[in-house]
């Protein structure tokens, strides 16, 4: 592809695996992409059904509805927050797009079924969890290479990096794992078991504990990072609903340690929890299976997006009252904020 | 540091029970280090098992084309082996082909001994099916699956200590629809069955459905194939469906060939529901929530077909195994008997709640889907239907009409 007025680069790019020999990646870095420190206001919403991602500005108005590449599912900033990743599952690719232009610049291809990423802090390596590969990749977003494999459980999912760049965390949901990668060492040094369908993961700012949402035991596992060990559950169930109803998936941790926010799947709400006493303190309302959730940067507002309602819930984090719900596209998924 | 002889035989005991107790609260939930151990599941099958057969209709058409559901076995051996590098356990799976039928209890247990299998996966005919259970009934080193029959009474009358059932029961799936029909507000049901045993046992199962639920029958009916004018109130599907008053028809047809005829040719425009029309199963194809399109692509992409019930049921029984083996960190038999049938035991079905082991009799606790050939309408239980313990219990015989009473015998 080729953007008017922009240079475009265009590198060969393939897996050095035989069946990728040919395949080729075409990149066009975006023209100095001029975002101010705020960012566009704009938020993306991937819709994992729809293949679409739905555009609000910062007023929560629907501004554009971008088809995209098949089964979009997992997003992630660019280092610099001028781009964001785009996972495709039926398509296995990533998708790159500009953040000010919303155009499409890159793709990375022959990524087996990506379901979610995270960018390592050196900005190059994002690690992808290739769910029917069960595997975990690392690719270099800037040489636009593959880089490495490791092998996980079935159906990985969640991917976390820590921050100091050392360890890689990869939930696998089938296998009810969480496999500690040492990224310097290039190898799996240990697999912990934790309960039922292990999704998403959030540390705390401390660097202390991993948090894990186990989507069928109802509960989130917290990991003692210092001896990757489990050394606490908490457990959810907003009045009025059965147990099985109870399917955490993603979980925020605030950056003052102290608040989570834990979104509830088919139990409908998002439970707050207070982080140190690691104690609910109130379970929000929101669509019907509620899982992606993102934060603005001041922290004041949530977003829910709602699986099973297309929709998705703003919340108040001041007052924790809903504020606004907005109809996006089929099967909501993940939500970048771009107000950083 | 020189350490005399004496002081080191001392020393060493005491070195050693520390080892051995550092193993032994290993809090990872890892067997012990260094060399992995192994983990065999026998699957058991019989050549020539008329199950299998492609049954040809009239014209050649083939409307039965059973597979043998050991792929649905191979594809969770494939998923363990990363939580078995996790717990130092390799599971393997052997699959032995009886010659026949004939004296299948006898070949087994030679079988058993030979491969040092600890589970085994039963894909034979009721008869021999049967004659192992009756075998193998209180044996404690070999865990045993049913991956094959709905029979009822092999959770009732026949249980047994060492047997497993991956499906659903009959009356699970019978009790899913009639929570589907009560949901719905069909609540006058004709019921149609063939005149072959297995029918009525599953028409006198859906009564007893519709009795716990609320539901009326409007009449029961037998139905014949074939044109005889003689029999006509018999074998004309108009006819067999007139004269009464319903809003749904159930019908009990394992063959088919009746039965397939039935939707959209009754004599009122009422639903087909039971081995037509709208199916309960253990498993569907279509089914896609819950994680469930991942186990049907997986499966699909080695196995170059759809995902069937019985494939889903092979694949849960090792599933369980490697899922006790995981959190009892044991490969002992009782240990893991005892893991499958506790409370907090939990094995991912795809199907949105865990699975467990009902201690009495041994059933896997598990939603049923309600599907058409390429849908699934609903998932069992149905919403609104409360059970004092466990809702999944809400489907199938309970513990307090059960006659099998395993969770008392137990040692």
């Amino acid at each position: 592809m080729n953007i008017a007025g922009m240079p475009c680069a265009a590198t060969n790019f393939a897996r050095p695996a035989a069946k990728m020999i040919g395949a080729g990646f075409l990149a066009c870095l975006a023209w100095a992409s001029a975002a101010s420190a705020a960012g566009t206001g704009n938020i993306i919403i991937s819709n994992e059904k729809s293949s679409t991602l739905t555009v609000l500005d910062a007023g929560n108005t629907v501004i554009r509805t971008i088809e995209t590449c098949a089964r979009p599912r997992g997003m992630h900033f660019s280092a610099d927050r001028t781009q964001f990743y785009v996972g495709c599952a039926d398509d296995d690719q990533i998708a790159i797009y500009d953040m000010e232009s919303l155009e499409l610049v890159g793709r990375i291809l022959d990524v087996e079924e990506p379901e979610t990423f995270d960018l390592h802090p050196d900005g190059k390596r994002l690690v992808i969890s290739n769910e029917e590969d069960a595997t975990a990749t690392v690719f270099d977003v800037v040489e636009r290479e593959f880089l490495d494999e490791f092998e996980t459980g079935e159906e990985p999912e969640g991917v976390q990096i820590t921050p100091d760049g050392k360890l890689a965390f990869v939930a696998s949901e089938a296998a009810n794992l969480v496999h500690v990668i040492d990224l310097e060492k290039g190898e799996v040094i240990k697999d912990i078991l934790v309960d039922t369908r292990p999704r998403r993961f959030a540390l705390t700012p401390d660097g202390g504990e991993l948090w894990v949402s186990a989507e069928l035991a109802g509960i989130v596992n917290i990991i003692d990072l210092k001896t990757l060990k489990l050394v606490a559950d908490i457990a959810f169930l907003p009045t009025g609903f059965r147990k099985e109803q109870v399917t955490p998936v993603d979980v925020l941790i605030t950056t003052d340690g102290q608040r989570a926010y834990v979104a509830l799947g088919r139990a409908n709400h998002v439970a707050v929890v207070d982080v140190p006493k690691r104690k609910v303190i109130d379970y929000l309302l929101v669509g019907k299976r509620s899982w992606g959730l993102a934060l603005t940067k001041d922290e004041g507002k949530l977003y829910v997006a709602n699986g099973l309602s297309d929709d998705i819930t703003i919340i108040d984090t001041a007052s924790l009252k809903p504020i606004k719900s907005v109809p996006v596209g089929m099967v909501p998924y993940g939500i970048l904020i771009d107000d950083h | 540091m020189i350490i005399d002889g004496a002081l080191l035989r001392r020393l060493l005991p005491i070195g050693l029970a520390i080892l051995l107790f550092a193993v032994l609260a290993w809090p990872d939930r890892s067997l012990a280090a260094g060399e992995a151990k192994t983990f065999t599941f026998l699957y058991v099958s019989v050549a020539d098992d008329a199950h299998y057969a492609q049954t040809k209709s009239y014209t050649g058409l083939v409307l039965r084309d059973r597979k043998p559901p050991i792929d649905g076995a191979q594809a969770a051996i494939r998923e363990s082996r990363i939580i078995g590098r996790s717990v130092g356990v390799k599971f393997s799976l052997e699959h032995v082909e009886l010659e026949s039928a004939e004296n299948a209890a006898d070949r087994l247990a030679g079988l058993i001994a030979k491969t040092a299998a600890k589970a085994v996966l039963l894909d034979l005919p009721p008869a021999p099916f049967r004659a192992v259970v009756g075998r193998f009934s209180d044996d404690d080193d070999v865990v045993f699956f049913n991956i094959r029959h709905r029979d009822d009474t092999l959770r009732q009358s026949t249980c047994a200590q060492s047997l497993f059932h991956a499906l659903p029961s009959n009356r699970m799936l019978t009790d899913a629809l009639a929570q589907y029909l009560k949901s719905r507000g069909w609540t006058r049901i004709l019921v149609l069955a063939r005149e072959a045993q297995e029918d009525r046992n599953l028409a006198d199962r859906f009564v007893a459905s519709a009795k716990k639920f609320g539901l009326t029958i409007a009449d029961r009916r037998a139905f014949v194939l074939g044109n005889d004018p003689r029999e006509r109130d018999k074998n004309n599907i108009a006819l067999l469906t007139g004269g009464a008053r319903y809003d749904a028809v159930f019908l009990a047809d394992g063959e088919g060939e009746f039965g397939r005829y039935v939707p959209y040719a009754t004599f009122r425009p009422r639903p087909v529901v039971g081995t037509d029309g709208l199916v309960a199963s253990a498993w569907h194809w279509t089914w896609e929530r819950y994680g469930a399109p991942q186990l049907n692509q997986r499966f699909d992409r080695r196995a170059s077909r759809r995902m069937a019930e019985e494939d889903w049921a092979a694949w849960v029984a090792v599933r369980s195994v490697v899922e006790a083996v995981a959190r009892s960190a044991s490969t002992d038999i009782a240990a893991i008997k005892q893991t499958l049938t506790a409370d907090d035991f939990a094995v991912d079905l795809y199907k949105g709640v865990p699975g467990s082991f009902r201690p009495w009799d041994h059933q896997l606790r598990q939603p049923v889907l309600l599907h058409t050939y390429n849908a699934v309408i609903a998932r069992a239980p149905i919403e609104g239907f409360l059970h004092k313990d466990n809702i999944l219990d809400s489907l199938g015989i309970d513990q307090g009409e059960s006659t099998c009473r395993l969770d008392e015998q137990a040692p």
